[in-house]
């Protein structure tokens, strides 16, 4: 934009106040529509295949957000994404895709149901943070290593993060069928299931656990941190060019090493809560792609850590919704995996269409 | 049988390493043109594990093996088309749409794939090459896939092409600079479009090797991330297709490794020697890439090297 066009759209704001609102109009629009026709294009598949969208869409609605049971379902589903998601919106603030959070979380989970063995005697007061940090400090070196690897190196932060998650997720089945696995666990190779007092419990009067406040503390501080502090400014500011942030003398070297670990530390205490709060011990189940869905969501939410929020109690409800519509509609068990995926096609797809509509440009309102 | 003690191992590297690059080098071709180009596909993984799923289930509905390879060419060129139309609106992140593609293509495969999970398709024929030997493993070790000897001649061609061809100069100017390629008189986005759509057609023959070949069958753990490790070995083979040959070797023998200490009973730490493939093409990575200057080799429009 120009100094022209700046000094006119300035002098416009003041005189018409529908002007800033147009201008964020157009990043909540321009998702929800792409959101809106994803989910369309997934309804045509299905009526491809003789199956009724509509059903499809109603049993989505039961089973993800009807009833109290399936909120509580969906809400435990969404702790372990928010974490995932902020593991992808915070490196995407320097213009870094992180894609293994995977790796982080399943590292993570091994790190704490290792730990709590050890920790069996200590009081929980302090076995509990001692485990959270654990997992967190495990989930901020592996994802930190990428970062490192990218700042020091050149190393490709997206391929070499997914390469970390396949290594990630290697090293927790070494641990879990090796070194760390309960000779009892026969079926599920499994660390020595947590004594009661180190489980995390429940949110009082809701059937959810602790995961999800400490998880949306996470995104409303994440989202501090980008908007309000001069880190998250140095981080857009180097996001936007790096080699203008280096001419200004910004720390770029230090940013991606903190928002990185900063990421898998997050991502970590998913894998935390998953072991202390749903699984109680670390097992394979810990692999089970809330790092993938989180990328999803990241993207979604245009890597804003509040709009994570949202996104993610969506996809979880997608994501609680699985078994239903696959037992009732006869559908394979990757149905809800597409209709991700065609979403995501979308979502990506509509970057194209911001600054393409004079709704959303007051300074291009009176032209014409 | 004949008893080879723990020259067992090496043997059974060696004819893992043949068996298990296939896949690579097919993808990691694929990956050359297209990056030659100028564009990257993250999504050849998807593309693979699509092309494995439609190759069985083609091959098994048609009674041929050739025929599943031709249908997972073509669903190979429908994703790198979706990929090239996509990537070329403007302001539209292709690392990003690779991601989504991987998904896209894996999400679909498990989706139609399910009826194929039992039924046997038939297999790629092999070329036994180690028929002088009176030893069995050997004899195992050197049964050679045609479509890995598809490979190498396409390696070769390719590696003409790009030299001495009109086509290949065509490529090149593309993928190193669009306004060269603009001031030539060419297209760049429709050049870079047809680059991805015929790497999408390497890699889902890659994938068809998978699913009819080695290890032969149509399961949802068919890929362990193949398609992946392939766009980053084409890193380490500078963009050369000679070179991706013996990246690809590399790779398949390290993937060998593990089932390879397995049958000589070493199995403790089987998920660590499972990781040597990813490790290596880590630590490859790490070796090649440099924060300072451009990897040499590189096309200089490519997003990944910026």
């Amino acid at each position: 934009m120009t100094d022209q066009a700046m000094a006119t759209a300035q002098r416009r704001n003041g005189v018409d106040g529908l002007a800033p609102l147009a201008r964020r109009a157009e990043r909540v629009v321009l998702p929800l529509g792409a959101l809106a026709t994803g989910l369309a294009l997934f309804g045509l598949l299905l009526l491809a295949l003789g199956k009724s969208p509509v059903e499809f869409y109603a049993l989505v609605y039961k089973a993800g957000f009807g009833t109290a049971f399936s909120w509580a379902n969906t809400l435990s589903r969404a702790a372990p994404l928010l974490f995932a998601a902020l593991c992808v919106a915070l490196p995407a603030r320097l213009g870094l895709v992180v894609i293994g959070g995977e790796g982080a979380i399943v590292l993570g989970g091994t790190a704490t149901g290792a730990l709590g063995v050890w920790l069996g005697g200590v009081p929980p007061a302090l076995a509990l943070p001692l485990m959270a940090a654990a997992g967190a400090a495990v989930g901020a070196l592996w994802i930190g290593a990428v970062g490192a690897l990218r700042h020091y190196r050149g190393v490709n932060e997206t391929i070499a993060s997914l390469l970390m998650a396949y290594i990630g997720i290697a090293l927790m089945n070494h641990l879990i069928e090796g070194p760390l696995r309960d000779p009892a666990s026969l079926n599920k190779p499994s660390t020595v299931p947590l004594p009661d007092a180190l489980r995390v419990g429940d949110i009082p009067g809701l059937d959810v656990h602790w995961g999800l406040v400490v998880a949306l503390v996470c995104c409303v501080l994440s989202w501090v941190l980008i908007e309000r502090t001069t880190w998250g400014f140095a981080a857009r500011i180097a996001g936007d060019n790096v080699r203008a942030a280096q001419v200004q003398g910004l720390p770029v070297g230090r940013l991606i090493l903190g928002f990185t670990a900063l990421g898998g530390a997050f991502a970590g205490l998913a894998g935390f809560f998953e072991v202390a709060a749903v699984q109680g011990s670390a097992n394979a189940s810990l692999a089970a792609g809330y790092g993938y869905t989180g990328i999803l969501i990241a993207f979604l939410a245009r890597q804003n850590p509040l709009a994570v929020i949202p996104v993610a109690l969506l996809l979880a409800g997608f994501e609680a919704s699985s078994g239903l519509v696959q037992r009732r509609m006869d559908l394979p068990d990757a149905t809800i995996l597409v209709l991700k995926a065609v979403v995501f096609v979308v979502i990506l797809v509509s970057d194209t269409l911001y600054g393409r509509f004079r709704l959303f440009a007051p300074e291009r309102w009176r032209r014409s | 049988m004949t008893d080879l003690g723990l020259w067992a191992v090496p043997v059974a590297i060696l004819g893992g390493a043949i068996r298990v690059s296939t896949p690579f080098l097919f993808v990691s071709l694929g990956e050359v043109l297209t990056e030659r180009a100028g564009r990257i596909n993250l999504g050849l993984e998807g593309t693979l594990v699509f092309g494995a799923m439609a190759g069985y289930a083609v091959a098994y509905e048609s009674g041929s093996a050739w025929a599943g390879v031709l249908a997972a060419a073509l669903a190979g060129v429908i994703f790198g088309l979706l990929h090239g139309l996509i990537c070329s609106l403007p302001k539209v992140n292709d690392i990003a749409i690779g991601i989504a593609l991987m998904l896209l293509g894996t999400g679909l495969a498990f989706f139609f794939g399910t009826p194929y999970v039992q039924p046997v398709a038939p297999r790629l024929p092999a070329i036994d090459l180690g028929f002088w030997s009176g030893i069995p493993q050997v004899q195992a070790a050197l049964t050679v896939n045609v479509l890995f000897l598809v490979g190498i001649a396409l390696a070769l061609g390719m590696a003409w092409m790009l030299r001495a061809t009109r086509i290949g100069l065509i490529l090149r100017v593309v993928g190193d600079s669009t306004d060269a390629a603009r001031a030539m008189g060419l297209r760049p986005n429709a050049i870079r479009i047809a680059a991805t759509a015929t790497g999408g057609a390497f890699a889902g023959v890659a994938g068809a090797y998978l699913s009819l070949f080695y290890p032969g069958a149509w399961s949802q753990g068919i890929s362990s991330g193949q398609g992946l490790m392939a766009v980053a070995l084409v890193i380490f083979a500078r963009w050369n297709p000679l070179n991706c040959v013996w990246a690809a070797l590399l790779f398949g023998g390290a993937g060998a490794l593990g089932p390879a200490l397995q049958s000589v009973g070493l199995s403790d730490g089987y998920y660590l020697y499972y990781a040597a493939p990813y490790v290596l093409t880590l630590g490859v990575l790490i070796a090649t890439s440099s924060p300072n200057r451009a990897t040499a080799g590189a096309p200089g429009e490519l997003s990944i090297t910026k």
